[in-house]
């Protein structure tokens, strides 16, 4: 027999738990201890007929305020079909627990109060079950019996509710007239509507089809266990998140890329355990894939987010992001605008708060490989881990569409290499330390100057240096870059990866770069050993940085023909606990110069004069 | 799972979910040993025959068990028996329960609890976070999105796993019948001495005392849940195998744990038992 997994959405009152209690009630779900139950609550309660909500609202905070507070899973069955329903709140400060119950199922139903009409919170529910990935939904138009089961009122709001439904992408959407309270259409048919000649609730919930993915969709099987009860035997375990497998066919391991056969397979369902024709290395976390299709190996990419958490989301700060079997570090370098889901307007934002859904860029410290959401609920959503509380604070659906700029494909079948001749030795040569100096600020304050004075300084004493600045960069390397947060991100992770090489060849590598953003500055850190790299804040008021105005930028933004200009039209994020923070309003180039040099010589990287 | 945690076991209490439960693990891992041991704790109110059946059911299966009981937890002081007719040791095991996961250093607690069992239990994820205290708190519940689990914790918190949430208790007597496997005879229709009591039948046994108004009787019932012997009710069955159950159950007008005493102590009687780290 088989099993529909469905969830219910509605806001507060339009009677959802009545009609699940309806729909258990009338199917002869429900049996005799529990109805007992039921009927001595609804006594306690003061209610003179039996409250069918009663059967879901289980715990005692919701009989307390009689609201429904978190996702209940129901099970039953009807000769035709087995049945579970997640039903989630209504309550706004609960709309996580209704992505967590749209997260797994095949359909939505969806409440409205014929009184009341569609209410924010129903297209709220209706826009994240289509974000979920849901593709059907019935509509319930509940307390018809309080419109005197008016066929012109339920064409009305069906009309309503399919209009504001258009622009979601449900594949297809049924409407049906109820009376939760009194059983109007819920399993039996109402004889109160007979103008109505559709199914009743249940019955298109029995006929609803099921997805299933298509039977020749691309093998991905994320390992989740690698078990090795002898010497004999290496197998790998997991779930099947699409494809099939058979002995003898070719797989490839990503994100290593390496090639392989299938010997054996053993499976329950979609429960297998696999072993492979060669020895490769293969370990928890990584993909099994088909050759021909891959998914891509991203270690940045754009997604929708769930915001589940009361604290907001922080930009540039590392999350763990849960991927299939995989865990890595991430963070969010750049919100692009969150939904404003009454009327799906994109709308520019800086912050992400509890309930939010955005469109965000992340950045992650290794790679995952991931499809589409809409391709593949499994390999294309996420979790955010807040690392401290260890609290699941965000729900994340991969883009579809890829790859943009920001979903970087990355080379799979590259092996790393140690360096010929090791960093170690060649700072023994030198006789000095290599280190990377980077110097982040506005416009005008300062940074190349210091950069420039720093590196003579540094030169003239005998050490071998590197000056990277930005405007250098962009003139070559990064010349097909322009200023969006996107190519300001790539702008800075070329640089970064450049610091690293000179750094590697022992240098003391001096960077001058805007690098507005926190995110992009914490990754180039991220490249380097723990105090081999000094990440420098050079201050200067706005005011000031505008006087000088070395390069004429402001006068260009001021008159509008430069947009994107940091400090003024584009966010600059200052840095939390820089190494150094030179005000270049207070210091002279000679006394900041001093400083640097005497940072260098803390650290042990250059001798002491 | 076994790779998000370092110290597990399942919790075993010798009934048909737990048993299940320990079917379906050594299965998963196969041909390599299931890698943790099955924890029993012991109220001394078990059945003999649940007793007998867990010995022998680790033995067959190869698994390490280890049983803690709280005849010890009573003996040195950590908790009192309750007293009376009524008397019952349920909630006196989650001492027993926490103080072995504390001794064994369990980070994770695997049970065979369905969501289906009871309305507290329909809220409760397949990983449940509990605290320090082995608490659960409902109203700060992880959201489990698709088949992601987070199970990061700080020291001294531990997990409780439950595979076979989503499974009904249909779901479960269907997979015993399909695997044939080997269940304690107290589920099968036998002929037992017990007593009426306040509409439930009850083993006629010394630890459930006597009340007024108590009718004893023989008869030919099973249990459909297999608890204490004070506060698991028989039913009267001819089901003697287990197709025979399967039947019995499709017609059934009562759920599995309306012949559960503990549970009929209050309407929330097992969400108060899970916030003091019940399972």
């Amino acid at each position: 027999m088989d099993l529909l997994r469905f969830t219910t959405a509605g806001s507060v009152d339009d009677g959802k738990s009545t009609l699940i209690g309806r729909l258990l009630y009338d199917s002869q779900s429900i049996l005799d201890d529990q109805l007992d139950a039921v009927h001595r609550a609804s006594r306690v309660l003061g209610e003179d007929r039996l409250n069918l909500a009663l059967l879901t609202d289980g715990l005692r905070a919701e009989r307390e305020q009689k609201i429904t507070i978190d996702v209940a899973y129901r099970y039953f069955a009807t000769p035709r079909r087995s049945f579970i329903i997640a039903d989630t709140p209504g309550h706004v400060q609960y709309t996580r627990n209704m992505v967590t119950g749209a997260s797994t199922a095949d359909l939505v139903v969806i409440l409205i109060d014929a009184t009341r009409g569609v209410l924010p919170q129903s297209r709220r529910h209706a826009f994240l079950s289509s974000l979920l990935g849901i593709s059907q939904a019935v509509v319930a138009i509940n307390k018809m019996d309080l419109v005197a089961f008016s066929e012109e009122r339920f064409h009305e709001l069906a009309r309503e509710f399919r209009t504001f439904a258009g622009a979601l992408s449900f594949r297809s959407i049924d409407v049906v007239p109820v009376s939760a309270l009194q059983g109007d259409n819920v399993v039996d048919p109402s004889s109160h509507m007979p103008w109505y000649a559709g199914g009743t609730l249940l019955n298109l919930l029995e006929h609803a089809p099921i997805d299933v993915p298509p039977a020749d969709a691309p093998l991905r099987l994320p390992v989740q266990y690698v078990a090795r009860p002898h010497q004999e035997f290496r197998g790998y375990a997991g779930t099947l998140a699409a494809g099939a497998l058979v002995p003898g066919q070719a797989v490839t391991v990503l994100p290593s890329g390496a090639a392989t056969r299938i010997r054996t397979v053993d499976a329950i369902g979609n429960a297998v355990m696999v072993t492979t024709t060669d020895e490769v290395d293969i370990s928890r976390g990584d993909m099994l894939c088909d050759p021909g299709r891959r998914p891509s190996v991203m270690t940045r990419l754009g997604a929708h987010l769930c915001w589940m958490a009361s604290g907001p989301l922080a930009v540039g700060r590392p999350y763990l992001l849960m991927h299939t079997t995989r865990q890595v570090q991430a963070f969010v370098t750049h919100i692009d605008h969150k939904v404003d889901v009454d009327t799906m307007a994109q709308v520019p934002t800086d912050a992400l708060g509890l309930n939010d859904i955005g469109r965000v860029e992340l950045s992650l410290a290794q790679p995952i490989c991931a499809d589409g959401y809409r391709v593949n609920r499994t390999t294309g959503g996420f979790i955010l881990i807040d690392p401290q509380t260890n609290a699941t604070v965000a729900a994340g659906m991969i883009d579809d569409d890829r790859p943009d700029a920001t979903a970087r494909p990355v080379s799979t079948d590259v092996t790393w290499q140690p360096w010929n001749v090791s960093r170690e030795e060649r700072e023994r040569a030198t006789g000095h330390g290599a280190t990377t100096i980077w110097m982040t600020g506005l416009s005008g304050a300062g940074k190349t100057t210091l950069a420039r004075a720093l590196e003579r300084r540094l030169f003239g004493r005998g050490y071998r240096t590197m000056l990277l600045d930005g405007d250098q960069l962009r003139h070559g390397l990064c010349g097909d870059l322009g200023f969006s947060p996107v190519d300001r991100a790539e702008n800075v992770r070329r640089a970064g990866e450049v610091a690293k090489l000179f750094f590697e060849q022992g240098s003391i590598v001096v960077c001058a770069f805007v690098s507005p953003y926190r995110a992009d500055r914490d990754r180039v850190r991220s490249l380097f050993p723990e105090g081999r790299f000094l990440e420098v804040f050079v201050s200067a008021s706005r005011e000031t940085c505008r006087s000088r105005d070395p390069k004429g930028l402001y006068r260009k933004a001021a008159d509008g023909s430069l947009a994107q200009f940091t400090g003024l039209s584009a966010p600059y994020e200052t840095p939390v606990s820089p190494e150094l923070v030179l005000d270049t309003e207070r210091l002279s180039i000679e006394e900041s110069v001093a400083r640097l040099v005497e940072a260098l010589a803390a650290r042990g990287v250059i001798a002491r004069t | 799972m076994v790779a998000q945690f370092e110290r597990a076991a399942i919790l075993f209490s010798g009934g048909k979910d737990s048993i299940t439960l320990t079917w379906l693990a050594r299965k998963a891992f196969a041909p390599a040993r299931m890698p943790f041991p099955l924890l029993h704790i012991d109220t001394g109110h078990n059945f003999a025959e649940t007793l007998t059946f867990r010995d022998q059911f680790a033995r067959d299966l190869g698994c390490e068990l280890v049983v803690r009981s709280v005849e010890d937890s009573i003996a040195n002081g950590r908790v009192t028996d309750e007293t009376g007719p009524s008397a019952s040791r349920n909630t006196l095991q989650s001492v027993t329960l926490m103080d072995a996961i504390t001794e064994l250093k369990l980070d994770a607690a695997i049970g065979g609890g369905r969501r289906d069992e009871e309305k507290a239990r329909a809220k409760e994820r397949i990983f449940s976070h509990r605290n320090f205290f082995g608490a659960w708190d409902p109203k700060d519940q992880r959201p489990e999105l698709w088949q992601i689990y987070n199970g990061r914790k700080h020291p001294g918190e531990h997990f409780r796993v439950f595979p076979i949430s989503n499974w009904t208790e249909l779901d479960v007597w269907h997979y015993i019948e399909h695997e044939q496997m080997p269940l304690p005879d107290l589920y099968f229709a036998h002929p037992r001495d017990v007593v009426h009591r306040d509409g439930m039948l009850m083993v006629n046994d010394p630890l459930i005392g006597t009340l007024p108004g108590d009718t004893p009787a023989r008869l030919t019932v099973r249990f459909r849940t297999v608890g204490d012997v004070t506060c698991t009710g028989a039913l009267e069955s001819g089901a003697a195998t287990v197709a025979d159950i399967i039947s019995e159950l499709s017609a059934a007008r009562t759920t599995e744990r309306g012949a559960r005493g503990d549970d009929r102590r209050s309407d929330t009687a097992m969400e108060d038992r899970k916030r003091q780290g019940y399972f």
